[in-house]
């Protein structure tokens, strides 16, 4: 171990302080400080408690001396001069004076120039009250202006993309936006045009800044400029209030700022979370706030009656929902009692449900996933945290499309590639985001993945790379049309090829980690979600909880879900809408959406991060937590629980790997808590057989866009137009092959079922293969899947 | 002496003094691989080729060929600056030539595109560089035309390519047009150009070319007519080299005179020793100030050089001599005023230059230098006042804190400021708008004043930030 040795040098001759060979000492203002080696003047100057002003210049990115502001004088030996602090490192010896006389000339000359041509609108600028440039011209301006010119002018704000507006006034050219379009996003869509003092921010002609990580750069302009459609004149920041907490529309979870004002969500903000988010958030965790506040939101419980649902109070539902959960264990037993759900809440009520589940009802039939995730085995192995892998020489990608699932993944994996820091090798059955990046891309037919895998492990190259070093393998459904095996399978020749390998599991849903992990999975000898399915299916689940599930838009297989949802004697759901399943529920109980309730969650790596109540909640729903608490004291039991914190508590007291999650640790781990990954039941292999693919058919591809039809999106105006809609895609070359036009309506059939949608062709889809997102309107590709079947062949033609 | 000029080259005079890089422009067919061969053209190449590659380094750093594209840094130590051992490194050779006032390397990539090739080739040879990109103002199309058919009579010919004369060395160029920019004549930003982004100056450091340039590659960036003065290097030896000029400024320059002098062009004058009165007034060169006016002033070295006075008219073309009196040999243009010049008239013409020219990136230059612009068209336009005067100076120390250079002045009893001065931005366009406005302020502000607005009791005071942000 490193600390052994070390402690044995230093015992036997070296003297007892090591000196630092990374220190450098700098005097600052006078004062002696020790900054890191390579660290920028400003960064130093600000860890020495002396704040430089800057515009330009962001920790997370890289320094381009644009703006000016931070001029300093440093003397490095040969007289001071003027430098901008923000692309100068430090160098032992330098002396910095921010403070001189010339230091603040300067800034206070570039400030002047700045508001020179500034509109100074204030008054109606979203920005005042939190506005950098308002801020350093107090801190750091000269206090009045000489500029008697007339200003430059330009038309007011306009749309740069759906979501974001540009007002080029405002604009001080720190190249923010740009450089995080360009170099973190890799969407360079805004650019700088023109020349001189008419130099300006702007999209390529008909090219909007259609970028899922926009809504970043309205958050790092240091002015106005870019203001975010759904927060425009909506509120002034001194009268905003702010909780901390963590996005879960997806499993990344990002760090981010909740902000209300009069008890209504206004904005969500990101919050540096250096393991998990780095500050930015994608635009569908951003602005989903929307579907929070939506009118359709339930307000009371619902019973079904003769004449549909009929509001009811807290205390019929409760007992209604008890008396169906009676009626069933008497009629069926335990076990024809089934929950699905517990991904979309967090750890707490996920906890509170699967002890209700397991020890109260005391069925095994419970699953968080909707046979759409992975054995729940996988995550007992061992496991690599989001640092971990984007610092990993060799990143494996067996998994869904990260830029449309886990977006913000994407982006530190991205990151990770330009930056040379790891090689991507990604295994996918069609181009993805990080195609561009990865430094192999191994196409493979759906279904075939395992051979692939085997195929390219063999190659010499291949082979060299994974002998670098450390490997990580991030694992994930690529395609709904096909059942899990194949993936694992995959996996497993991964592992048996590379036992050092450890598995970031690229689960969508924010806390399916959690819920998994609490308990909402099956127990001894239970049915998964498509055991729970099946069984729904056949009639032999007498009542069927949905807590936070809607199998008819979660489930792939359609034909199943509706069977399943046809086939359920009872149904009982815990949500926050009425939906397409809860609207079939004899009980329906109205859930606390997200910022309504607090908690924690856990993301893809197993960091335990907290949740913030930031708003009151939405009539009288309730977090799931405590619907599930009140119908175990109905049924007998008291779970104990009296407040979240009671939950977390007894989290950490009785689940394996979360024995350090304890609520007094968490109010002090800001980037959360790492759970320790327990061994669970071990993945069989599964054996594949594939039947040959018929040359006329084209093997379905089925995943997920980012925005779809999903509840959250749907509800949030600012988002549901942007998802695409739905189609089928074929490549370029194989659209003679359907023999229809692009864009006319093709039929696509299965022996099962037949769907009908617009052609479209993508050469990001592999010949021979069609592709079709995933819940979008227009027809439901999961009429074509067979959640039995390993691959899902379709045939195209012409109407 | 005899002064020539040649109908096939518009804006070059030819004399009777040593010809390095203009021996050629009196054959009409001068740009032919034919003549250059019937001239010795590439024997140069042969000879740099006949000797290792550092014998030849050795050959241009012992002459001290000074870049001929502003900086006058010496080529020999530049090439020496680059990591050993890091591959491909490239040479870039910078034909954007826009400097106000500066036509040279227009006439040598129109008049002798293949002693320019021949060059470069020497170059990539004794500094180890594998490729060349041959980057041209987008303006001169006759050069880009007649630098492309050279270069593909060069490559039929098998002077460019693979295993150049049947030797070892191969070395391909590239040829890339700008798109005219005059901020892209600055060697990081010609650097983002030729990678097929915006032209905008990096930092320096850590993008120093020799080290990091073109496609993160060490890269060396040279001017047309450094690279033009080799062939004739390897031909004829760096003591013949240093024969001619000065210790420290050794060879020819080229020269663009413009303005009010009786015979503006380009002239091959010795380097170091010439002196600005020989080149204005002498026969030889220009033969005076037009209908025998006064001068009244010039500028030695391109629109971005602080001005000279007839009090200056004795330096010889020495750079460290012209930075001591106040401003800098640049790119070798010369602009003339006589004194029927309008003095707050041309400050304004080359400001609005540097203003519209300015890429935006640094605050003081793109709002600077508008600024500058536009009070002085209020001046010009007879409205503005003495509070603008200084408003002026006091912009200009935004972008240039500190003294700024000027010349000395017997008349104004003021002595000389010398070069350089200090910047708040990266690259010199945004001192540059200011130079004209503070050489013509300081040794003309009589002329300013004489158009200022008679109502001299209207004040101009500044709006308190704190009032309009509240
Ligand atoms: C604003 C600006 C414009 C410049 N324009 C040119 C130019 O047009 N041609 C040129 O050769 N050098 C120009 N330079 C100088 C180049 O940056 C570089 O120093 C030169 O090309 C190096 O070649 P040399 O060492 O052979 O002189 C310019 C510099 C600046 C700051
Ligand atoms: S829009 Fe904002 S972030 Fe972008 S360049 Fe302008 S001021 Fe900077
Ligand atoms: S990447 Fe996931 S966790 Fe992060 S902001 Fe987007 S939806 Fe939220
Ligand atoms: S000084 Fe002007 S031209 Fe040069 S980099 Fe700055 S803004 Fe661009
Ligand atoms: S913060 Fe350093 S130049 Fe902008």
């Amino acid at each position: 171990m490193t600390t052994t040795e070390s402690n044995d040098v230093s015992s036997d001759d070296s003297p007892a302080v090591i000196p630092d060979p990374n220190a450098v000492s700098v005097i600052i203002n006078g004062k002696q400080f020790i900054a890191r080696q390579g660290d920028l003047i400003i960064k130093a100057a600000e860890d020495a408690g002396v704040y430089i002003p800057r515009f330009c210049y962001h920790e997370r990115m890289s320094p381009v001396g644009m703006c000016r502001m931070c001029l300093v004088e440093v003397d490095t030996g040969r007289g001071p001069a003027l430098m901008p602090s923000c692309m100068f490192p430090v160098a032992p010896g330098m002396v910095v004076d921010t403070e001189s006389p010339v230091s603040k000339a300067a800034q206070e000359g570039v400030i002047e120039l700045l508001l020179a041509n500034h509109p100074l609108d204030c008054p109606v600028c979203d920005k005042g009250g939190e506005c950098p440039l308002q801020d350093q011209s107090f801190s750091h301006g000269p206090g009045e202006s000489r500029y008697v010119e007339e200003k430059r002018h330009y038309e007011k704000p306009i749309p740069i993309s759906e979501l974001v507006f540009l007002d080029r006034e405002r604009c001080i050219l720190c190249d923010r936006c740009t450089r995080f379009a360009d170099e973190v996003a890799g969407d360079a869509l805004i650019h700088f045009t023109s020349r001189g003092n008419t130099t300006q921010v702007i999209t390529f002609p008909d090219e909007p800044f259609s970028s899922y990580f926009s809504g970043n750069t309205v958050q790092i302009c240091p002015v106005g400029a870019l203001t975010a459609k759904p927060y425009r004149f909506k509120a002034r920041p001194w009268d905003l209030e702010e909780a901390e907490s963590t996005c879960t529309s997806c499993a990344v979870g990002c760090r981010i700022a909740v902000q209300s004002s009069r008890d209504e969500l206004l904005r969500y903000q990101g919050v540096d979370s250096d393991p998990v988010n780095w500050g930015w958030l994608c635009d569908k965790g951003r602005f989903g706030f929307e579907g929070i506040k939506h009118d359709d939101r339930l307000t009371t419980p619902l019973v079904r009656t003769a004449q549909g649902h009929e509001a009811t109070s807290w205390n019929a539902a409760s007992a209604a929902a008890v008396q169906l959960i009676t009626d069933a264990i008497a009629a069926g037993g335990a076990s024809s009692v089934a929950v699905l759900g517990g991904a979309r809440g967090n750890n707490e009520d996920a906890f509170a449900w699967a002890r209700l589940a397991h020890d109260v009802i005391g069925t095994p039939n419970v699953s968080a996933q909707f046979a759409d995730g992975l054995p729940v085995g996988v995550l007992g192995m061992p496991r690599a945290t989001i640092d971990e892998t984007a610092a990993a020489p060799t990143v494996i990608l067996l998994a869904p499309d990260l830029k449309e699932e886990l977006p913000v993944l994407y982006l530190r994996l991205r990151d990770a590639a330009v930056k040379h820091r790891s090689r991507v090798i990604e295994f996918a059955p069609k181009a993805s985001g990080l195609t561009r990046y990865a430094w192999r891309t191994v196409f493979y037919e759906p279904g075939t993945q395992a051979e692939a895998v085997r195929a390219a492990l063999a190659t010499t190259d291949i082979a060299a790379q994974v002998a670098m070093g450390d490997v990580v393998i991030v694992v994930g459904r690529a395609n709904l049309a096909e059942s899990s095996a194949p993936t694992v399978a995959a996996l497993h020749a991964l592992v048996a090829a590379l036992p050092n390998a450890r598995v970031l599991p690229a689960l969508r849903r924010g806390n399916v980690m959690g819920a998994i992990s609490v308990g909402m999975r099956p127990g001894k000898g239970g049915l998964d979600s498509r055991g729970i399915l099946n069984a729904a299916a056949d009639g032999k689940i007498e009542c069927l909880i949905l807590v936070g599930a809607d199998p008819l838009a979660d489930v792939p297989d359609g034909d199943l879900a509706r069977r399943a949802m046809a086939g359920a004697r009872r149904i009982i759901a815990v949500d926050t809408f009425i939906n397409a399943s809860s609207a079939l529920a004899d009980v329906v109980f109205p859930a606390a959406a997200y910022a309504e309730k607090s908690g924690t969650t856990t993301n893809i790596e197993g960091r335990v991060t907290t949740l913030a109540q930031k708003v009151t909640v939405t009539g009288t729903s309730r977090p799931d937590w405590m619907v599930a608490g009140d119908l175990a004291l109905r049924l007998g039991t008291d779970l104990g629980f009296r407040s979240v914190d009671d939950i977390t508590a007894s989290i950490a007291a009785t689940v394996d790997g979360f024995e350090d999650v304890t609520p007094l640790a968490l109010a002090h781990a800001p980037n959360g808590v790492l759970t320790s990954v327990v061994v669970m039941e071990p993945v069989v292999t599964p054996s594949i057989v594939l039947a040959e693919r018929n040359s006329y058919d084209f093997r379905l591809v089925v995943s997920r866009k980012l925005y779809d039809q999903a509840i959250g999106t749907s509800t949030s105006p600012s988002l549901s137009p942007l998802a695409p809609g739905g189609a089928v895609f074929v490549h370029s070359l194989d659209v003679a092959r359907v023999g229809s036009a692009i864009g006319a309506s093709v039929k696509v059939s299965t022996p099962k079922a037949t769907i009908v949608l617009p052609l479209a062709a993508d050469d990001s889809v592999q010949r021979g293969t069609a592709w079709i997102p995933f819940n979008q309107s227009g027809a439901n590709p999961g009429d074509l899947i067979d959640a039995a079947a390993i691959v899902t062949d379709v045939r195209i033609e012409s109407i | 002496m005899t002064s020539t000029t040649y109908a096939h080259a518009p804006g070059f005079v030819a004399g009777d003094r040593p010809q390095i890089v203009t021996s050629r422009f009196e054959y009409d067919d001068s740009y032919t691989l034919e003549r250059a061969l019937a001239t010795d053209g590439y024997a140069g190449l042969r000879a740099a080729l006949g000797r290792s590659a550092t014998d030849v380094h050795d050959e241009v750093k012992t002459a001290t060929v000074l870049g001929r594209g502003g900086a006058g840094f010496p080529a020999g130590t530049k090439w020496g600056l680059t990591p050993q051992a890091v591959w491909p490194r490239y040479l870039v050779v910078n034909g954007d030539e826009s400097e106000p006032g500066t036509y040279k390397d227009r006439l040598l990539m129109e008049r002798d595109p293949h002693q320019l090739i021949e060059g470069c080739l020497i170059a990539c040879y004794a500094a180890g560089l594998s490729q060349c990109f041959l980057y041209i103002r987008g303006e001169m199309a006759l050069a880009q035309e007649r630098v492309a058919a050279a270069l593909n009579e060069a490559y039929a010919a098998g002077y460019v390519g693979s295993n150049i004369l049947g030797s070892e060395f191969s070395v391909d160029i590239v040829l890339h047009w700008g798109a005219g920019a005059y901020v892209v004549g600055e060697e990081t930003a010609l650097i983002e150009s030729l990678e097929g982004n915006r032209g905008m100056p990096r930092l320096k450091p850590p993008f120093f070319p020799a080290a990091i340039g073109l496609y993160g590659k060490p890269t060396i960036v040279n001017n047309v007519e450094t690279l033009a003065n080799l062939p004739w290097l390897m031909r004829n030896g760096a003591a013949a080299y240093t024969a001619i000029g000065s210790a420290t400024s050794p060879g020819t320059r080229m020269v663009a005179v413009s303005g009010h002098v009786k015979r503006p062009g380009v002239y091959e004058i010795i380097n170091g020793t010439t002196t600005f009165r020989d080149l204005l007034y002498s026969d030889e060169f220009c033969g005076g100030i037009r209908d025998d006016n006064e001068l009244k002033a010039f500028v030695p070295g391109g629109g971005s050089a602080p001005w000279f006075l007839p009090d200056q008219l004795d330096i010889p073309f020495e750079g460290r001599v012209i930075g001591a009196a106040g401003s800098m040999a640049g790119s070798g243009a010369v602009m003339v005023m006589d004194h029927t010049t309008d003095i707050p008239m041309a400050a304004l013409t080359l400001t609005r230059f540097y203003a519209h020219e300015s890429c935006g990136k640094c605050t003081p230059c793109r709002e600077g230098g508008t600024w500058l612009m536009r009070i002085l068209d209020r001046v010009v336009a007879g409205q503005g006042t003495q509070r603008d005067l200084d408003q002026l100076l006091e912009v200009g120390a935004t972008i240039c804190p500190g003294d700024f250079p000027h010349a000395s002045s017997e008349r104004l009893g003021i002595a000389a400021v010398p070069f350089p001065y200090k910047m708040t931005t990266i690259c010199f366009v945004g001192p540059s708008a200011y130079t004209p406005v503070h050489s013509a302020l300081t040794l003309f502000r009589d002329e300013f004043e004489a158009k200022l607005v008679r109502r001299t009791f209207i004040p101009v005071t500044g709006i308190p930030v704190t009032a309009v942000a509240q």
